[in-house]
């Protein structure tokens, strides 16, 4: 095993022992379970099945991107408000080595979570008619996003010591990427395009929830966890001489 | 084992240490001294390779810390004030976790593990969550990860920092213990830890060394081993002749007389003397004044007191 890998498992096993984990993980499942329930399935019970899979997964994108958030917070910021950070630093392993490995783990982690909500697509599965491939991609998408928005946290995470400002770094990029949608719609061509395109959400993860595996999709959020976690890894090596 | 030349390092335009050019040979005890703020903690981050040198060339083993920064960290083992132990870890995972962190295979960990946890005595400890350690504990375990992967060179940041008087007896001895095995760095700003278990010591003061050698050639720079006290009770010629006599010897540079301001306690009849010499005096004055009729009482050399040394040195003395 890898220096990686060595820090994916330390990490993954801090997630399980530590409340932060079991807090996180309660939160999206009694949410994702309410709006499920209250929302997705609702009062329009004629609804079918497809579009009632298709809220279930809108809904759970915006819970994985508040719980990337806060899972990712103290990846490396609480390491060096700790000292551990010293331990990282004075070892044999390469900045990006450190950074994957937490990244691998923080979504491990994430994913788990995400994982024990399938119940709810089973229940549409049992009671209504639904594809398989919808749930698999909406799954995915919700891997990719939270992903995505997990190497954004970690990105804010390397920057400061402090947990608030990490934080506020982090939910400020990731509103950010939220907001380039509506930005598009009020601004013009061609800068309206280019925006668009950069939408986290809506033009990216809409096709997901509906089943579609779009390239472009796959993509952008690929490329946006490379590019977070590069700069998270630059600022490591910055401040690991520092 | 290590090797600095014209070490510094600049925190923004404030300087926090050097120049500073030094080395350490193989199995060598090493203890820095200085006050807080002097840049020890500096140096030492610079040979763990935590910390870059603004200027200067550092080598351990061999291996320059900027070109090879790996092959360092391979063989250095590193407490830093605060030991890095994960709180939510027990400290058996978390010494397993440090050892594969410094390149060893697991079976490797394994093998190690007893032997560490027995030379920094957490054998009863290794299965608690390291959040529940005391102190004392918490000081070993960061001492058990620094030798885990058997380093060449051991580097201690201040390691009785906030111990209880029994944890830092025992600490010393865990450090004398790891002399057999390892090249030794300590800092401290506690005297007595570095004087009983350094072979040599480096005193720095802002930023620089100041002095360095054994304990005893630091006190020979100051003068402290050609002080002696002296205790008479006068013969019939009183006082007077007595410290004349004692002036008159060839190689005393200086008597001066000690009374209760010097925390002297005085006893009725007698008188005591410091002396300064060119060389050790103490038999001659001793012989001169028993032939003129005095009673010598005591008669000592100056207190081997690192104090004396460290305090003279960083207020000017070694000028």
């Amino acid at each position: 095993m890898g220096a990686t890998g060595i820090i994916f498992r330390r990490e993954f096993n801090a997630y399980v022992r530590a409340p932060i984990g079991y807090i996180v993980g309660a939160v999206v499942l009694f949410l994702d379970g309410l709006l499920f329930f209250g929302v997705a399935l609702g009062p329009t019970a004629e609804r079918l099945s497809g579009d009632i899979l298709s809220v279930f997964f809108y809904f759970a994108s915006g819970m994985t991107t508040i719980a990337a958030v806060v899972l990712s917070l103290r990846l490396i910021a609480e390491e060096r408000q700790t000292g551990t950070q010293v331990l990282l630093d004075t070892s044999p392993v390469r900045d990006r080595e450190i950074v994957l490995g937490k990244f691998l783990a923080a979504l491990a982690f994430l994913s788990a979570l995400n994982a024990a909500t399938i119940y709810m697509p089973l229940l549409i599965l049992v009671n209504g008619k639904i594809a398989i491939g919808q749930i698999v991609a909406g799954y995915a998408g919700l891997t990719l996003i939270g992903g995505a928005v997990l190497a954004i946290g970690l990105f804010g995470s390397a920057l400061s010591r402090s947990q608030l400002v990490a934080a506020v770094v982090t939910s400020v990029i990731t509103t950010m990427f939220y907001l380039f949608w509506e930005l598009s719609e009020a601004v013009e061509y061609p800068l309206s395009r280019f925006l668009a395109a950069l939408a986290i959400h809506q033009r990216h993860f809409v096709g997901f929830q509906q089943g579609i595996f779009h390239l472009r999709d796959i993509v952008y959020y690929l490329s946006l966890m490379w590019f977070f976690l590069y700069l998270a890894t630059r600022v490591m090596e910055a401040k690991r001489w520092e | 084992m290590v090797e600095l030349t014209k070490v510094t390092r600049y925190y923004g335009p404030k300087r926090a240490l050097g120049p500073v050019s030094f080395e350490i040979g193989k199995g060598d005890t090493v203890g820095i001294l200085g006050l807080n703020g002097v840049g020890k903690t500096t140096l030492l981050r610079i040979l763990a390779c935590g910390l870059r040198p603004s200027s200067g060339r550092v080598r351990i083993d061999g291996h320059d810390v900027l070109q090879n920064p790996h092959e360092v960290r391979k063989r250095v083992g590193y407490l830093p004030e605060v030991p890095p132990v994960y709180g939510d870890m027990t400290v058996r995972d978390y010494l397993a976790f440090a050892g594969r962190l410094k390149g060893m295979t697991a079976e490797a960990v394994a093998g190690r593990m007893p032997v560490v946890e027995e030379s920094t005595r957490i054998t009863e400890v290794r299965d608690m969550p390291a959040r529940h350690l005391s102190q004392g504990y918490r000081q070993r375990v960061g001492v058990a990860q620094a030798i885990i992967h058997e380093p060449d060179l051991l580097i201690l940041d201040e390691p009785t920092h906030d111990l209880d008087p029994v944890q830092i007896v025992e600490m010393r001895a865990m450090i004398r213990a790891l002399k057999d095995s390892h090249t030794i760095l300590i800092s401290s700003h506690i005297l007595p830890e570095i004087s009983q278990t350094c072979d040599r010591l480096l005193i720095l003061d802002d930023g620089r060394i100041v002095a360095s050698g054994t304990e005893a050639e630091l006190e020979d720079r100051l003068f402290l081993s050609r002080r002696i006290r002296v205790t008479v009770r006068p013969g019939a010629s009183g006082v007077a002749a007595a410290r004349a006599r004692i002036a008159g010897l060839a190689g005393v540079k200086k008597v001066k007389p000690l009374g209760a301001s010097d925390g002297i306690a005085e006893e009725p009849g007698s008188a005591t003397f410091r002396i300064e010499g060119d060389s050790d005096v103490r038999a001659e004055v001793c012989r001169a004044l028993v032939e003129a009729g005095h009673d010598v009482i005591t008669l000592t050399r100056a207190e081997r007191q690192l104090e004396r040394v460290f305090v003279g040195l960083v207020a000017g003395g070694a000028n």
